[in-house]
């Protein structure tokens, strides 16, 4: 049934942005403080306060809107949003009206059938968060709502996509891509949880070949990328239903409950606000020039996109494990760190991905604060490279690494961990190792080659893993044939 | 020697040589205040003990020779600004209550040179209205004659420079409110350039009207006063970073080649007699004293009413929506939920012309009367402004009546409120250009009521409009008036 009906997804998200103070005043914007420890006149809406334009918040929305390929207006006018509510204590929010700070971008997703699709990104305009309510905590407050206006005026940028995604998976790749931007571009810290990256959905269906757009519902507030594709595909099928069993969408306002996994009616179109937008009358014209443009253009890092690139071409990485290295932007500046101190970008990728990231996942380490550096790791490599020591026991050098900060080649030398590469040596290991099976020897004479592993394992087992397998290998088998 | 009686400049002089202490002063003032304000009801709240000890403060600054131009001298203030610890009250039930945590940037400046708060004054609430009837506190009394207003909204303002209850005064102008005021009370009365005096701390009526100003005795004092709270505020993001001029300096009763524009708009029928007699005779002034006078036409001046009471109403209703009952300020108590108290709360303390204001301005604001109201108001403002500019190239300042007719009685235009609207006629046109005027005492009704004569300046040529008053001023006795009682 579903497939005679096509989805049409537009996408709301708001991006909270990494300053230190909030938008229209001096106040911290930390999260999880003293509730209204962080507020002044401006953010509480004091008789007479006024509110002054973070030049920082501009910088970071010029940063995100040139990641996604907006035009940044010259000029932008910063409107009031009139709403009475007990969380928005100027009885309207500053934010972008018609004329946004950001306008006519776009991302580009990638398809599981492997083609790339365009997703267009209608605007995007700063604005202020509210403050928080809440309600009834205790005994004494249980029939009171309290009012935390730590949040209210911390900056917001709102990105506003064109309806353009045709399914909850589209969604989904837009908003991960969209997310990585923003945290790559350092504008955002991406924390769901803490609303920091927050997003409503507008859902419409239409039966296929139709032009015009169905009626949306619009889905509030979804705080996580699982909850977002539950949300979408239980609404889809919602809409669908409806229309199959004769009903009509209407346009309202729906919340979506994680727990039920179902959207529900939070006001429809008649109880949607007039809200009486018009010019804030206490800020100026935002004017943005050329130069300032520039400056931020100048100061933009490599996005994920275009690492991952360089990644396979320059560097010679498979797709996956370009995908996998840049998808976070401090372990892409880690590997690049890597590859400039050892050139070799796949034994890099190699260690990274295998030991560094298991590591870092087992002991919840971040990798800025890895013990084991770029130069410390490559140190490492440079001694598998010149056989001081064998791959298998690099593993146990980057344990101790992990634990100390001791070099590379103290703890080799401390742990007597260097490769033995004396052919003497090893061919006394190798005589105790025939000597000591004789049967096995018998049966290899015999034609079985494959038993040379067995013989390996047991001279390299007698060296306590620091022989040098290649020379083991040729040395065992001129002994065992001589 | 009443030291009531003194001028800024006056006192300056005395403390100066200290002939006169700020104790002294002060307490000559809040003497004066405690045995006439019943009568005027121009203070809200007067405040003593904080006015004795700043002049205590005052003449230790003095002492040890730490002067600046305001130190010590008695300064009342309109309700409308933030004063820390002080009620500020904005005449409103709504605030009855409110305790400012912060000083207006106005004040802070006034108070960094060691003035003396002596007191809160009485206005119309939030600012609306051309009368100061419309306050919580009661209307204020004509001090000429106590059957007439003050005028408004700066009535308080107006009445307490005209009763000798303080040396100078702080008022806000939207639409006329320090001019109009200072007219009916026949003082000095400046509201500067929109964007010269921060608005920071000053509660707002209509955000891009609104500009804070002096109200004085003599022009002299009042550019003293607008020295010290002129300049750029970072708080204020429309305040204009422009420098300051040295405003006493520009009071040099020199009016050669001065070019004055007689707008043909502001001389038009509905003109009382008396009031176009006493500027006409202010024109001939300055036609002795040199000035060259100009007919110049502003020629959108007849929508400026219009289109001010679709501004600044809009504008207000969404200032006032702050007073929801939630964080300060009167809270209805019964409320049964969120809804029933934001509108218990807001029935209660609002009183009727300040929610005849915010329902007009919401109104002008609503989906599908916006075009048609605020954004072709904002267009007709733009024209205004364009008025002004035009004849501001032929002329350097212009001269016309403050309001149609000297003071109306108590009561007369209360229940009509498009008469209120209309005794704005002349002063609101500043306000939409942005631009500075001023109101000075030229002359007396038959009645005895005085008359102001009002100067519009070019955007940010104070100097020029106060060069142009202080002349007249020096070649007339009307500021020399004061009310008997």
């Amino acid at each position: 049934m579903t497939q005679r009906y096509e989805t049409v997804i537009g996408l709301e998200v708001h991006v909270q942005l990494t300053t230190n103070t909030k938008i229209f005043c001096g106040c911290s914007t930390e999260f999880g403080q003293t509730p209204n420890s962080q507020t002044c006149p401006v953010c509480l809406a004091l008789p007479g306060a006024l509110p002054v334009l973070n030049q920082k918040a501009v910088e970071l929305a010029i940063r995100t809107g040139l990641a996604t390929n907006c035009q940044i207006a010259p000029r932008s006018i910063f409107a009031r949003k009139n709403y009475f509510y007990p969380d928005l204590p100027k009885g309207y929010q500053i934010s972008q009206f018609e004329l946004p700070v950001c306008e006519h971008g776009w991302l580009d997703i990638d398809l599981e059938n492997g083609e790339r699709k365009r997703i267009g990104i209608t605007r995007a305009h700063m604005e202020e968060d509210a403050g928080k309510l809440i309600h009834g905590e205790t005994v004494e407050t249980s029939s009171n709502s309290l009012v935390d206006l730590n949040r209210a005026c911390t900056p917001l940028l709102e990105i506003v996509s064109e309806p353009d995604m045709r399914s909850a998976d589209e969604a989904i790749d837009y908003l991960k891509k969209l997310h990585q931007i923003v945290v790559y571009l350092g504008v955002c810290d991406g924390n769901l949880e803490e609303g920091s990256f927050r997003c409503d959905a507008n859902i419409s269906v239409r039966p296929w070949g139709q032009e015009e757009l169905g009626t949306r519902a619009e889905l509030k507030n979804i705080n996580s990328f699982r909850f977002i594709k539950q949300a979408i595909e239980y609404e889809v099928e919602r809409q669908i239903d409806l229309i199959e069993d004769g009903g009509k969408v209407i346009q309202e306002t729906r919340l979506f409950d994680s727990n039920s996994g179902m959207t529900r009616s939070m006001r429809g179109k008649e109880d949607a606000h007039d809200y009486r937008y018009f010019p804030d009358p206490d800020l100026v014209p935002l004017v943005i020039s050329p130069e300032w443009i520039e400056e931020v253009r100048a100061t933009l890092p490599e996005l994920p996109e275009a690492k991952r690139t360089r990644f396979v071409e320059e560097l010679g990485l498979t797709t996956y494990d370009a995908g996998v290295l840049a998808a976070d932007r401090e372990l892409a500046d880690y590997f690049d760190a890597c590859v400039t101190l050892a050139k070799d970008a796949k034994g890099c990728a190699n260690w990274i991905m295998g030991e560094v990231l298991r590591k870092l996942k087992e002991t919840d380490t971040a990798i800025a604060d890895t013990p084991v550096t770029p130069e410390r790791l490559t140190d490492l490599l440079a001694r598998i490279a010149d056989d001081t020591i064998s791959g298998k026991i690099a593993k146990t050098v980057f344990e101790k690494m992990w634990q100390n900060d001791q070099t590379v080649d103290q703890i080799i030398e401390k742990e007597g961990l260097k490769q033995v590469t004396d052919t003497e040596e090893i061919e006394g290991l190798i005589n105790e190792v025939i000597a000591a099976n004789p049967d096995q020897v018998a049966e290899y004479l015999g034609g079985k080659d494959k038993l040379i592993g067995f013989f390996v394992g047991k001279v390299m087992q007698a060296s306590q893993g620091k022989a040098n397998p290649g020379m083991v290998n040729q040395l065992l088998k001129t002994k065992l044939k001589g | 020697m009443t030291i009531y009686n003194l001028t800024l400049a006056e006192l300056r002089t005395r403390l100066d040589s200290r002939e006169l202490s700020a104790v002294e002063v002060t307490t000559a003032y809040l003497d004066r205040i405690a045995a006439t304000n019943h009568e005027i009801n121009s203070f809200i709240t007067t405040c003593n003990e904080t006015a004795m000890a700043e002049a205590l403060a005052a003449d230790q600054a003095l002492a040890a020779g730490d002067i600046a131009p305001l130190t010590g001298l008695p300064i009342a203030v309109k309700d409308i600004f933030n004063t820390t610890g002080l009620p500020t009250t904005c005449a409103s039930n709504i605030l009855k209550n409110y305790i400012a945590p912060y000083d207006a940037t106005a004040i802070a400046r006034i108070k960094a040179q060691r003035a003396v708060i002596v007191g809160k004054l009485n206005m119309d609430e939030f600012a609306m209205g051309s009368s100061n009837e419309n306050s919580a506190f009661g209307a204020v009394r004509n001090p000429w004659n106590f059957k007439h207003v003050p005028g408004g909204s700066s009535g308080g303002s107006a009445a307490c420079i005209a009763a000798r209850q303080a040396a100078a005064a702080l008022g806000t102008d939207t639409g006329g409110s320090i001019r109009q005021p200072a007219s009916h009370c026949g003082v000095v009365g400046l509201k500067p350039t929109y964007g010269r005096v921060s608005r920071y701390g000053v509660v707002a009526y209509a955000s891009s009207l609104d500009q804070v100003g002096p109200l004085t005795r003599d022009v002299r004092d009042c550019a003293l006063m607008l020295q010290a709270i002129a300049g750029y505020d970072p708080a204020d993001s429309t305040s204009v970073d422009t420098p300051t001029p040295d405003y006493q300096a520009s009071l040099t009763g020199d009016l050669k080649g001065l070019r004055i524009g007689l707008p043909q708009e502001y001389f038009i029928e509905g003109l009382d007699s008396d009031v176009r007699k006493a500027v006409a005779q202010a024109t001939a002034t300055y036609r002795e004293l040199g000035a060259e006078i100009i007919e110049v036409t502003l020629p959108h001046t007849a929508y400026a009413v219009a289109c001010y009471y679709l501004i600044a109403t809009a504008e207000a209703s969404s200032n006032l929506a702050r007073y929801d009952g939630v964080r300060y300020g009167l809270r209805a108590g019964n409320a049964e939920n969120l809804i029933d108290m934001y509108m218990q709360s807001r029935a209660a303390g609002f009183g009727t012309e300040v929610k005849r204001r915010i329902m007009l301005g919401t109104y002008a604001l609503s989906s599908g009367y916006y075009d048609a109201y605020y954004l072709k108001a904002q267009k007709v403002r733009t024209l205004i402004r364009q008025d002004f500019l035009n004849a501001f190239e032929k002329v350097d300042t212009l001269l016309a009546p403050v309001a149609p007719t000297p003071a109306f009685a108590l009561g007369e235009k209360v229940n009509d409120p498009m008469q209120m609207y209309l005794s704005d006629i002349y002063t609101i046109p500043a306000n939409l250009a942005g631009t500075c005027a001023m109101s000075l005492p030229c002359g007396f009704s038959t009645e005895g009521l005085p008359i102001g004569l009002q100067l519009i300046g070019k955007p940010f040529d104070e100097v020029t409009m106060l060069r142009t008053a202080y002349a007249f001023e020096q070649a007339t006795e009307w500021h020399k008036r004061k009310p008997e009682f």
